[in-house]
């Protein structure tokens, strides 16, 4: 509770629980906007997760689009050489893995690298200067919902959730396109175990392919799950260790740098693992059997 | 960490996000390295064509070299011999004209002594004749004498 916790000592339970809760409104039976007291409501909105979410996609398009804007093949720039050695890199990546046609794959990969890497890239902001910021602005100014504020969004299970659902309705696109409806229902029942149509064998077919239809579907879907699970659980589990160090006292200024200089390896490899995997999948949704 | 619209809202950012990347920034970046590609591409064979070319200028420009300094030597020894040649041919020369003026000289001289050996003969004879006479025309008479007067005259 905001207003019970503003003055006087906080317990690192207190402070923990603080770190761990989004700035959420939600709309109550009253008809009145509530603020950060929607647990369990399914239309509530993370405002904290959206407002970092699509700052950070603002800030990859405008420093992209800048750089295309400029884009020619004369003697680039420092600023436009870095960003298409990142481009470069992202399209190799993708050639590497898919081999078909494809005007959105590339640019996909692209933007759930830069956008992953940004968002994860918040975690090394220390872990106190936002949200105290926030919270002293929303003491100056009454807004005393400010007081939660959750800065990196991919600890947000969310927006990787948002990003990967995303992700599998492109892999069921993909699927349709190359294969039709017919395949792609076809790949889901008729696949581990091959049911047989002819003879006394087809007694046993529904059978067969209510086996696969379960395997299949499990397979299917956990691709999105473990996409985003991976990202949340990494990402969530990494701000969770600076919210911990961050209670040591002074001596949390070794072990905060130490963790902070692992974790920007952890937050490179998981926006990487997000972009290469999502490739991955939409090249097996569209490669024919 | 419930479900809730953030996750929609996700989604639909990351579509528009997307969606942006796949219309101006994607094509355009791409389009710039390309071109580039190719551009560099075309500058390193025409550097590697330049390069190629100006080894061949030099070993071309060695050879010309090598020809000329060859002339050169061969058109000095050629002048060197003839300007031997001819000053020789001029000592020669020299030689053969001395010993021609000499030879004339020489020619011319012994005339004139024999002409004037001649006339010194001459002169001694009527010399002695006269001397003969003016000592005769008190003793002999000319004519009676004068086979041995001529004989004498002969062997002076």
């Amino acid at each position: 509770m905001a207003t019970e916790n503003e003055h006087g000592p906080i317990t690192s339970g207190e402070y923990i629980q603080h770190h761990l809760q989004n700035l959420q409104v939600c709309k109550a039976d009253s008809g009145d906007w509530i603020w950060n007291q929607c647990a369990g409501n399914p239309m509530a909105i993370n405002i904290d997760s959206m407002f970092w979410s699509i700052l950070l996609g603002l800030v990859f398009i405008c420093m992209f689009g800048v750089a295309a804007k400029k884009a020619s093949p004369k003697t680039p720039s420092k600023f436009q050489a870095f960003i298409e050695i990142i481009v470069d890199f992202i399209d190799s990546s993708v050639k590497d893995t898919y081999h078909g046609k494809s005007s959105l794959i590339a640019p996909l990969a692209l933007t759930i690298f830069v956008w992953v890497f940004l968002m994860n890239l918040m975690d090394l902001i220390p872990v106190d200067w936002i949200p105290e910021l926030s919270k002293m602005l929303g003491t100056t100014t009454g807004y005393d919902q400010l007081y939660y504020m959750k800065v990196v969004p991919t600890t947000d299970v969310n927006i990787t959730f948002g990003m990967s659902i995303a992700v599998f309705f492109l892999i069921i696109f993909y699927s349709i396109r190359t294969k039709g409806i017919g395949g792609f229902l076809a790949e889901l029942t008729l696949h581990p175990i091959a049911p047989t149509f002819k003879g006394p064998g087809i007694i046993a077919a529904p059978l067969i392919i209510a086996f696969n239809f379960i395997l299949e579907s499990v397979s299917l879907l956990a691709k999105p799950l473990s996409l985003s699970l991976r990202l949340f659980g990494n990402m969530f589990a990494g701000e969770l260790i600076f919210i911990l160090i961050a209670l040591l006292g002074v001596w949390q200024l070794p072990l905060h740098f130490g963790w902070a200089v692992f974790h920007i390896l952890i937050v490179t490899l998981q926006a990487f693992i997000f972009m290469m995997l999502t490739v991955v999948y939409l090249t097996l949704a569209s490669e024919e059997h | 960490m419930d479900i809730n619209l953030t996750l929609i809202g996700q989604s639909i950012s990351m579509i528009l996000f997307v969606w942006f990347c796949m219309k101006f920034i994607w094509p355009p970046l791409m389009q710039a390295i390309e071109e580039r590609q190719t551009q560099i591409a075309d500058g390193l064979a025409a550097g590697e064509q330049g390069q190629q070319k100006l080894d061949k200028a030099t070993v071309d420009s060695q050879e010309i070299l090598d020809e000329a300094r060859k002339q050169a030597t061969g058109i000095l020894g050629q002048a060197n011999a003839r300007a031997n040649e001819i000053v020789s041919d001029g000592k020669q020369d020299g030689q053969q004209e001395r010993e021609r003026q000499l030879s004339l000289a020489k020619n011319d001289i012994e005339q004139e002594s024999n002409r004037a050996r001649d006339e010194l003969r001459g002169q001694v004879a009527q010399i002695a004749i006269a001397t003969a006479e003016k000592i005769l025309k008190r003793e002999i008479d000319a004519k009676a004498h004068k086979d041995i007067l001529n004989n004498l005259a002969k062997e002076l």
